[in-house]
Formats: C-alpha cells, sequence, structure tokens
C-alpha cells in the first residue's frame, strides 16, 4: 500500500480518537478550574470544586446508593452469569444456540421499553418502586454481558488439570473449589466489574425503577443538570472517571504483575 | 466434571435454570403485561381502569404526533448509524491493518470509554458547545463575535453525542470481524494483479461486512430505543419516540398509553433486529465479547 493513503487512514484515525477523547479531557481538565461558573474561560487552578462536592451531601448519599447498587448488582449477575455460562462451555444440550439467544435476547429490547415492562408487571402486583426493584433491574441488565464476557474467558480453561484433580481421587465438589474455581477467578473478576459498571452507569432504566426520593450518580446529575454545568458536576466526573476507569486498569496491571511473578 | 455426552444431561438446565427463571420473571411476562396494559384506560392521573379497549392503540395509530416522533426516531437512528459507520470503519481497519507495536494501546483506548460515566460523556458536549464551551471561548478570543453563539441544544448536538457515546461499539464490532480475516488473501488478490484499492473493495470489505452489520445494528437500536440523550443535549423539538414513553409514563403517569408506547417502540426495533437475524444470524453480535 501506498504511503500515502497510510498516512491518510493513520491521521483520520488520530481524530477520530481525538473525537473520542477531548470532550472527556475538557470535563477532567474543567474540574480545576477555579472560575465560579462550569465552563470556559478557565481563570486559575483549584480544589474548591472537589472540597465542595465532598461536603455536598446529597451527592455522597448518591454515591453511596449507586456503589451498594453496583455490588449487589455484581454478585447477582456475576452468579447467574457464571453458572449459566459454565452450562454453555462445558456441556452439549439440545437446544444450545436457542438458550444462548434467550440469555443475551434483553440486550435487544430497548431498555426503555425493559424499564416500563418490569415496572407495570410490579404495578400490576402491587409491588412499589424500591431499591430491590433497582437491584433486579440492573442485574438482569447486566447479565447477558456478564455471561458473554465470562463465557469467552472460560473457553480458555483446559479441561486436563480437572480431570487429574478427578483421577487423584477428589471429588467433584472439591474439584470445583479446589481447580475450577480458582482457574476460573479472572473470568469471575471480569464479569464482576463489567456488572458492577452497567450498574454504576445505568441512568435510561434507573429514571424509572428508582422510588421517589433515590438518587443514584447519574439521576442526580442528571437533576442538577437542568439548568447548566455547574462546576461540583466536573469535579464529580473526575471522580467517577478516577473510579471506573482506574479501577479495572489497576485491576488489570496487578493481575498482569502477579502473573509475571508467579511464573 | 464428568463426561457431557449424554443427550439427556440434568446438570446444565441446573445450571442455567437461575438465569432463564430470571429472564422470564423480569423480561419476558413483563413485556407480555405491556401489551395487556396498552388496552387498559386511563381514567386520570396514574389512575387506570381494567378493559380491553382500542382507545390507546386507535390514538397512536391516528395522532400525527406519534408519527412525527416514529419519522424522527427512524430518522435520526439511520443518521447516527450511517456517521458512525462512516467514522468508524476507518480506525477499525487501521487498528486490525497496523504493524504499530503498540496496537494494544489503540485497543484499551477503544474499550475505555465503555469504562466512562454515559451521562459525563454525553454532558461534556455542554462544554464544547455551550455558552461557556470551548468552541465559543475560541471564538472569542479570536474576535470573531462578541457574544456568545447559540450551538447547542439541536439536532446536531443530539447527533454528535449519540456517535461519541455510539462509536466504541461500532468500531470494535468492524475491528473484530477485520481482525478474523486471513492476512493472506489481499496479498493474493494483489498477486493476481488488483489495485489495492480493487483488492480491499472485492475481498476485505465484503469479509467485513458482518462486522460492520452487527455494528450498525447496536447503534441503530440504542440510538431508537434513546430519550435521556435528547433531554441533555436536545432542543424541546428534539424529541424521539422514547421521550414520549418518558412522558407519558414519567411526566402524564398515563400507564396505558406508556405501554402502549413500548409496545409500539419495541414492535418497531424487534423488526429491525428480527430482519438483522434472519440475514446475519446473531452470533456475530457476541464475538466483539471475545
Amino acid at each position: 500500500m501506498k504511503l500515502r493513503v497510510w498516512t491518510l487512514l493513520k491521521t483520520y484515525t488520530v481524530l477520530v480518537y481525538f473525537f473520542m477523547f477531548a470532550p472527556i479531557a475538557v470535563v477532567l481538565v474543567l474540574a480545576f478550574n477555579s472560575s465560579q461558573f462550569g465552563g470556559f474561560p478557565i481563570e486559575g487552578f483549584s480544589f474548591r470544586w472537589f472540597v465542595k462536592l465532598s461536603e455536598n451531601e446529597a451527592i455522597i448519599r448518591a454515591l453511596r446508593t449507586s456503589v451498594i447498587l453496583g455490588a449487589c448488582t455484581a454478585v447477582i449477575a456475576t452468579t447467574l452469569g457464571i453458572l449459566a455460562a459454565l452450562a454453555l462451555v462445558r456441556y452439549s444440550f439440545r437446544g444450545k444456540d436457542l438458550i444462548t439467544t434467550v440469555l443475551i435476547a434483553p440486550v435487544l429490547v430497548p431498555e426503555t421499553v425493559l424499564a416500563v415492562g418490569l415496572l407495570i408487571f410490579m404495578r400490576w402486583l402491587h409491588v412499589p418502586r424500591s431499591f430491590g426493584l433497582l437491584l433486579l433491574g440492573h442485574s438482569i441488565i447486566a447479565l447477558p454481558f456478564v455471561v458473554l464476557v465470562v463465557q469467552a474467558r472460560l473457553t480458555g480453561i483446559r479441561r486436563d488439570y480437572e480431570e487429574a484433580a478427578r483421577s487423584l481421587g477428589a471429588n467433584p465438589l472439591q474439584t470445583f473449589f479446589a481447580v475450577t474455581f480458582p482457574l476460573m477467578l479472572p473470568a469471575v473478576f471480569a464479569g464482576a466489574l463489567f456488572a458492577f459498571t452497567i450498574s454504576f452507569d445505568n441512568i435510561t432504566a434507573t429514571i424509572f425503577w428508582r422510588p421517589s426520593g433515590m438518587e443514584t450518580v447519574p439521576t442526580q446529575i442528571f437533576g442538577m443538570l437542568r439548568n447548566s454545568v455547574s462546576p461540583e458536576i466536573n469535579a464529580l466526573g473526575f471522580v467517577m472517571i478516577c473510579i471506573t476507569v482506574g479501577v479495572p486498569l489497576m485491576a488489570g496491571a496487578l493481575a498482569r504483575y502477579y502473573m509475571r511473578n508467579t511464573k | 466434571m464428568p463426561s457431557n455426552d449424554q443427550s439427556i444431561d440434568k446438570r446444565p438446565w441446573l445450571l442455567l435454570s437461575p438465569s432463564l427463571v430470571a429472564i422470564t420473571l423480569l423480561v419476558v411476562i413483563p413485556m407480555a403485561f405491556i401489551l395487556v396494559y396498552s388496552f387498559y384506560e386511563n381514567l386520570d392521573l396514574a389512575v387506570d381502569k381494567v378493559a380491553f379497549q382500542f382507545g390507546n392503540w386507535s390514538e397512536v395509530a391516528t395522532d400525527g404526533y406519534y408519527h412525527t416522533a416514529i419519522w424522527k426516531t427512524l430518522r435520526l437512528s439511520v443518521i447516527v448509524t450511517v456517521l458512525a459507520a462512516v467514522l468508524g470503519y476507518i480506525p477499525a481497519y487501521f487498528i486490525a491493518m497496523t504493524k504499530f507495536r503498540d496496537k494494544w494501546l489503540l485497543l484499551l483506548l477503544l474499550i475505555l470509554p465503555f469504562w466512562i460515566s454515559f451521562i459525563i460523556r454525553t454532558l461534556s458536549w455542554i462544554h464544547i458547545f455551550g455558552n461557556q464551551g470551548a468552541l465559543n471561548g475560541l471564538f472569542q478570543m479570536l474576535g470573531l463575535t462578541d457574544a456568545p453563539l447559540s450551538l447547542m441544544y439541536n439536532e446536531f448536538t443530539v447527533i454528535v453525542g449519540f456517535i461519541h457515546v455510539f462509536l466504541p461499539y461500532m468500531i470494535l464490532n468492524i475491528y473484530v470481524s477485520l481482525e478474523g480475516i486471513d492476512g493472506n488473501l489481499e496479498p493474493a488478490a494483489r498477486t493476481l494483479g488488483a489495485t489495492p484499492w480493487q483488492a480491499f473493495r472485492e475481498v476485505t470489505l465484503p469479509l467485513s461486512l458482518p462486522g460492520l452489520a452487527a455494528g450498525c445494528l447496536l447503534v441503530f437500536v440504542l440510538t431508537g430505543g434513546s430519550y435521556v440523550t435528547p433531554l441533555i443535549l436536545g432542543g424541546p423539538s428534539d424529541f424521539l419516540f422514547g421521550n414520549l414513553i418518558y412522558d407519558a409514563i414519567v411526566t402524564e403517569l398515563n400507564w396505558p398509553m406508556g405501554a402502549t408506547l413500548s409496545f409500539t417502540l419495541l414492535l418497531l426495533l424487534g423488526l429491525v433486529v428480527v430482519v438483522y437475524s434472519r440475514l446475519m444470524g446473531l452470533n456475530q453480535l457476541s464475538k466483539a465479547f471475545k
């Protein structure tokens, strides 16, 4: 291929990446703007909006709700997802393709429709909106993604180790906890992290499901946006990006470091 | 775990049952309830009557307001999908074909947006196009205008917001299918006398279509089902069908109408998914996770 064409493709790619990251970078920078407005111009460097943020009780409460909700969602979705993925990877049975489609189907239902459906069903059952509804809803939204992620990771685990353990006299339960589960840990971890992020980030369905007065971080930000972007939102954005990007990156780096040292 | 070749084995079904029960209870049955509720009659705010009447459906079928919303939704979804495909194909191709040592970095950067809050990514455009945004700041600094230009809260910013959020889905799907192409095919075509452009058009492009189609389906369905982005980045006339559902359920507390509109949206987008799965099968969609 001619070098000029290649340079053109490269420039195009760089521009697309710029498009994807420039606005995010702007949020990160503006979080440290000392101006009393959320936008430009930048008047100086300051931590004042982080201080303000830590004093904002509504946001702290929303953050706590989001973290608890995300953690519970991760537990439920990962448990269900791993069991289902084990069935798909380890067994061949009739109707497997159909079952796979059913497991992935919730992704293809528009989230707005999914939200309204569950809400109407609960209304018919006379169950009011609650944290529990949010938890069930978030779990079902995260489940297909967990199944896909875990399934992809599980396929890579060789059966030989389990068969060796069995032939050395371990019973199925011992084999599972001594051999299979430790080998599955990265898959479990990836699935749980994914489920947490999906829950932590969800707003479309959450707006329908949350009980009045309960806010998650996204709905809280959404509520604060009505007039303009306040500088506190920039600071909150900074904190959220540090959590949701920093934690997986560090986990990945740690895993790599750990693997290298144990080899 | 012991052998798995028996045709009647209960273990996989035991493992699958919690997920299947959850999906049945939380997705399948609720979808049926949407349909049932669409025949109910709305009496007052949040008060409805069990009924079997077609009032809601005939309103959706005859009121031009709903037709406008359907048209707007399809139009915007097509625009976003096409633009995302055009913007996304070349980076996907570049990542797949580059011999660049730090290819993993490009891939990592591609996955990074999935970890960043949707609402933060969406509102970040207010910092670009808003009255106090980067563009207005730049224009004023250059002395092009005195007062801030109003660039925000129109269809353009809604489209930009959607593309920004959904582009990684598109690039990832195209990349996955480009990555799966045998690297010898294009050189083979070249040896047989094809120009680089011909080799791409006749060999690589057709082979990458499944990924492109999967990306398009995802972007189309995700855009068509949205309502939050227009609320944040759009003006009063930039609403999608999802916004009508939001208004019916959250603002007007008209549950039967909300149900009717939801089922309509499910049918419209479901149709797209069915056509796609007939043509391509649903397997391609899961490939991006491997």
